[in-house]
């Protein structure tokens, strides 16, 4: 136990190499600790990942850990295993504070259901990574903490608003995270940081304790470097919770046990409104040479048509900044974080939020507040919600002809700091390929698929019908053991 | 489309957000310029639509009823609970954590006055 770690290099670990160094004592939790907080401690300055650091619990975590090993007692699922979480989670003890001004020193008296049941597992929580403000961003600009500079790529965008986490587990500073998805903000920043990073189904995994965005798009899911730890890390989060009545009480199946069931056969539906204008060229010669090589898995591909594609960036801004408007309510400064003071409780509330709030929540805010008005109820809100409907029929035909569906993540790879931060318009169009499977509530994955010119990461989409998450982790798996990744 | 500036300050005020002149002239702008491109859902016909609304019956979850197990409790069934008070046993510690609040005798949170007397 005294010896030096033999760490190999804080990237090299996955969950199940650090299972078996605890099992074998060739590491303790704390010494594998002690690396991640030294490599943080190097990288962070750089990257600004970390928002909070929680090196008491993380401590106290792994030594629990480590009495287990001496004890010989088995070891949780996920036991050792250096982990970084979005700040949109609350988290007992941490400050937590959505990237935003208006919850600076926030200390969370309890866990959200996912990090109790990550710390239940033996996870170890390193600290809160950066996000958009509220997690409203395709690019992690819009943090109040400023922005996350890619590893991959310095001076651009990590992609938002999951930022912090896709660039902690990028740069080796976890070995997994959490981050939350409510128009691409899992798989958008996974794909710009060339990780794999999924998307669970809408009810799979509790939000009890996340910080509402949009309630009926918000999910939570895992970043990892390799798929089996995206799976290790969803069987441990996903499932029924009463406290939060949209979860499912749908079973949770053993993902990994799936794994490496071959995939020959399986029917990949690729649709040509996904690679229309708009769609970068670099981008798109990596996301076709992914799919020649799912091909050549025996997958079979089939051209497919969902022609309402194009209508889901108009359909998802409006009725997300709606839910954001009633949301984002509750920070008024009576019960927690900011508050300025003002004459009446009036003038307190508008004092407070609009000093407390930065331009894209507030622009966010005022769109949906107007969607949501009298007089332009059902020419905005109403109409974006029965275009929903249309959106998601299209993923129900498509899901009786094709086992999975394969799209770009990202029409664009990740871009220059600042190049997008004048026109929100053009940020949103970003999440044109990952709006689509939020609003219809399915799941889906982005692998990476290669960098453009060996230096930008781009991701493949893989989108599977509603809690299918084993058959999504399944493709994911084969094209990363075929090589893709690199591809 | 243009919206203007009476309209930008209404939507304010009816978000709760006090904001500068250039504000709401820099809202303003941009909120038109998106509404104008959310009229692109006009070019479809949505009569016989129904809205996809909630997360249940119909809406995001219409496989989640496939295979899910039905719990006995009613506490914790899908649809309603019995709806028993519980002691989440946190409420000092939320007190602690607001802007202004007295903890003792009984916990509250202290605003400005809300009626005049």
């Amino acid at each position: 136990m005294s010896a030096p770690p033999r760490s190999p290099g804080t990237e090299a670990w996955t969950v199940s190499s650090i299972r078996r160094a605890l099992e074998a004592r060739q590491i303790s939790a704390r010494e594998l600790t002690q690396a991640f907080y030294q490599r943080i401690e190097r990288e962070n300055t750089r990257l600004n990942a970390f928002l909070a650091l929680s090196p008491e619990r993380a401590f106290a975590q792994a030594d629990a850990i480590d009495a287990k090993v001496v004890r010989k007692e088995p070891l949780p699922p996920l036991a050792g295993v250096p982990t970084a979480l979005k700040d949109v989670l609350n988290t007992r003890g941490t400050e937590t504070t959505a990237g935003s001004k208006i919850l600076k020193g926030h200390v969370p008296p309890y866990d959200a259901t996912a990090i109790e049941r990550l710390d239940s597992a033996g996870a170890i929580f390193l600290g809160k990574t950066n996000c958009d403000e509220f997690a409203m961003g395709s690019s992690n600009e819009n943090s109040a903490y400023g922005p996350v500079q890619n590893p991959a790529a310095p001076g651009r965008v990590p992609g938002g608003s999951s930022g912090g986490s896709a660039a902690a587990v990028a740069a080796g500073l976890a070995i997994i995270a959490l981050g939350t998805d409510t128009g691409g903000s899992i798989r958008q920043p996974g794909a710009m940081c060339g990780i794999p990073a999924m998307m669970p189904t809408y009810g799979r995994v509790s939000r009890y304790g996340l910080i509402a965005f949009a309630s009926s798009l918000d999910r939570i899911g895992p970043f990892a470097r390799t798929v089996e730890d995206l799976a290790r890390t969803l069987e441990v989060i996903a499932g029924r919770d009463p406290l939060d009545a949209t979860s499912a009480a749908y079973p949770v199946p053993r993902y990994t046990a799936e794994l490496d069931t071959p995939v020959k056969g399986l029917r990949l539906g690729v649709p040509a409104e996904y690679f229309a204008e708009g769609l970068d060229a670099g981008v798109r010669e990596k996301v076709e040479g992914g799919i020649a090589r799912l091909k050549d898995l025996g997958c079979i591909l089939t051209p497919i048509a969902m022609p309402h594609a194009p209508y889901a960036i108009p359909t998802y801004y409006l009725i997300a900044t709606a839910e954001a408007s009633s949301n984002l309510a509750r920070f008024d400064g009576v019960r927690y974080g900011l508050r300025v003071p003002g004459a009446s409780l009036g003038e307190m509330y508008r004092k407070t939020r609009g000093q407390g709030f930065g331009a894209e929540v507030k622009r966010r805010i005022m769109l949906g507040t107007y969607a949501l008005s009298a007089g332009y109820y059902d020419a905005y809100y109403l109409k974006a919600q029965k275009v929903r409907t249309l959106i998601r029929q299209d993923f129900d035909r498509v899901f009786e002809q094709v086992d999975l569906i394969l799209t770009p993540t990202s029409p664009v790879p990740p871009f220059p700091l600042g190049e997008r931060t004048a026109d929100p318009l053009a940020m949103y169009l970003a999440d044109i390929y990952t709006v689509t499977g939020s609003l219809a509530g399915v799941t889906a994955i982005s692998v990476p698929c290669g960098k453009i010119s060996g230096i930008l990461p781009v991701g493949l989409q893989i989108i599977g019908p509603h809690f299918e998450e084993g058959r999504v982790l399944r493709l994911a798996r084969a094209f990363e053991a075929a090589g893709g990744f690199i591809n | 489309m243009n919206i203007s500036r009476d309209e930008a300050l209404r939507v304010a005020e009816l978000a709760n957000l006090e904001l500068t002149e250039a504000e709401i002239a820099t809202y303003g702008g941009q909120l038109g310029s998106i509404l104008s491109y959310c009229q692109k859902l006009n070019e479809l016909d949505t009569t016989n639509v129904e809205p996809m609304a909630g997360v249940e019956a119909g809406g995001l979850r219409s496989d989640a009823g496939k295979g899910a197990t039905q719990e006995a409790d009613p506490v914790e069934s899908q649809h309603a609970r019995a709806d028993l008070p519980r002691d989440a046993g946190i409420i000092h510690d939320v007190i602690r954590r607001a802007p202004e609040a007295v903890e003792a005798p009984t916990p509250y949170f202290r605003v400005p006055k809300v009626i005049d007397r």
